[in-house]
């Protein structure tokens, strides 16, 4: 069930070509889509809306977020009790502070912390919103009808699925993200870490135990 | 009131399908459009404006639409909306790319 971020990659090359994008991708498009794209994008760089220079440094900034960055942020959190209470006080400053993140024209950010009494489930039933400044694009279960109709009446199956058995007794808490707000996880740190540095912890934290799907990895 | 077409939660649905899709280049394309017009410094419209704009999209283009598809055209009619580019510019030049690449239309 293990799926890669794409954001990882390299990144598009600026002539146009994409390594994401082979032709035959486009199939699945209706044609009016791929018009409509060209023929907005064109239209706005003409009347200096933005210009084609800043379309392709955003692409890249989306692309440089990946969940390798919640890692760190995690593995941070676990060992450093003052940056983790600053952390679950108000997120954004204390990212800013410690990981020079610029989120100021960024949605609300709410960290949870999970406990051995309570497991925290992200899930936006409305949309698609995720904190893509610190996880990336979200993966594509995490917009379907599928995970947004049933997370939020029957989050122990939805985890079974995703190969995630809580004990029966730990509270499950779905929160559901909006334009306007944004969580993150910190999942249990794992039995067994005791005295690991950050890297090794890093390594240790998924994309999914941050959405609170899965938990983090056994060392 | 029924519920709008996004409002899914609660509603029965299938086994979740963990397969991961490449994004595309007009993927990217389309959220960079996105952000860039949402940026609070830019101003031209906010994330709830183009929230709005995709819930109430008809059932039929909803569902049938690709996510970035359905994002594509939220952003199509916010910048009508805003009066960055008319409709009638829109749809000639899309047209014109159409003619381009071999009379499709």
């Amino acid at each position: 069930m293990t799926v890669h971020d794409h954001g990882d990659h390299s990144h598009p090359e600026h002539d146009g070509h994409d390594a994401h994008a082979p032709v035959d991708d486009l199939d699945h498009y209706a044609p009016e889509s791929l018009l409509m794209e060209q023929a907005l994008r064109e239209l706005l760089i003409e009347q200096g809306v933005f210009s084609a220079e800043d379309i392709q440094r955003q692409i890249d900034l989306t692309e440089s977020r990946t969940p390798a960055l919640g890692a760190q942020i995690i593995a941070r959190a676990w060992v450093d009790p003052a940056f983790r209470a600053a952390l679950l006080e108000d997120a954004k400053p204390a990212l800013g502070g410690a990981f020079a993140l610029d989120l100021a024209n960024t949605p609300e950010l709410t960290v949870l912390e999970n406990t051995a009494g309570l497991h925290h489930v992200v899930c936006c039933t409305l949309c698609s919103c995720y904190p893509r400044n610190i996880l990336g694009i979200p993966p594509a279960w995490y917009k379907s009808r599928e995970y947004r109709s049933r997370v939020v009446i029957e989050p122990r199956s939805v985890l079974k699925e995703f190969g995630t058995e809580l004990p029966a007794q730990r509270e499950i808490r779905v929160v559901d993200s909006t334009a306007d707000m944004r969580y993150l996880v910190i999942p249990l740190r794992p039995a067994g870490t005791e005295g690991w540095d950050e890297e090794r912890l890093a390594a240790l934290v998924t994309r999914d135990s941050m959405i609170g799907v899965s938990q983090a990895l056994a060392p | 009131m029924g519920k709008h077409v996004h409002d899914m939660g609660g509603d029965p649905a299938g086994p979740i399908d963990h397969g991961e899709h490449a994004r595309t280049l007009f993927d990217q394309r389309v959220d960079a459009m996105l952000r860039l017009l949402a940026h609070p410094q830019k101003g031209y419209f906010t994330v709830d404006a183009m929230r709005r704009s995709i819930e109430s999209l008809d059932p039929q283009a909803y569902h049938g639409l690709g996510y970035y598809e359905r994002w594509m055209r939220a952003v199509r009619q916010l910048a009508i909306e805003r009066g960055l580019v008319s409709q009638a510019a829109l749809e000639q030049r899309m047209a014109a790319i159409a003619a381009q690449r071999g009379g499709k239309a």
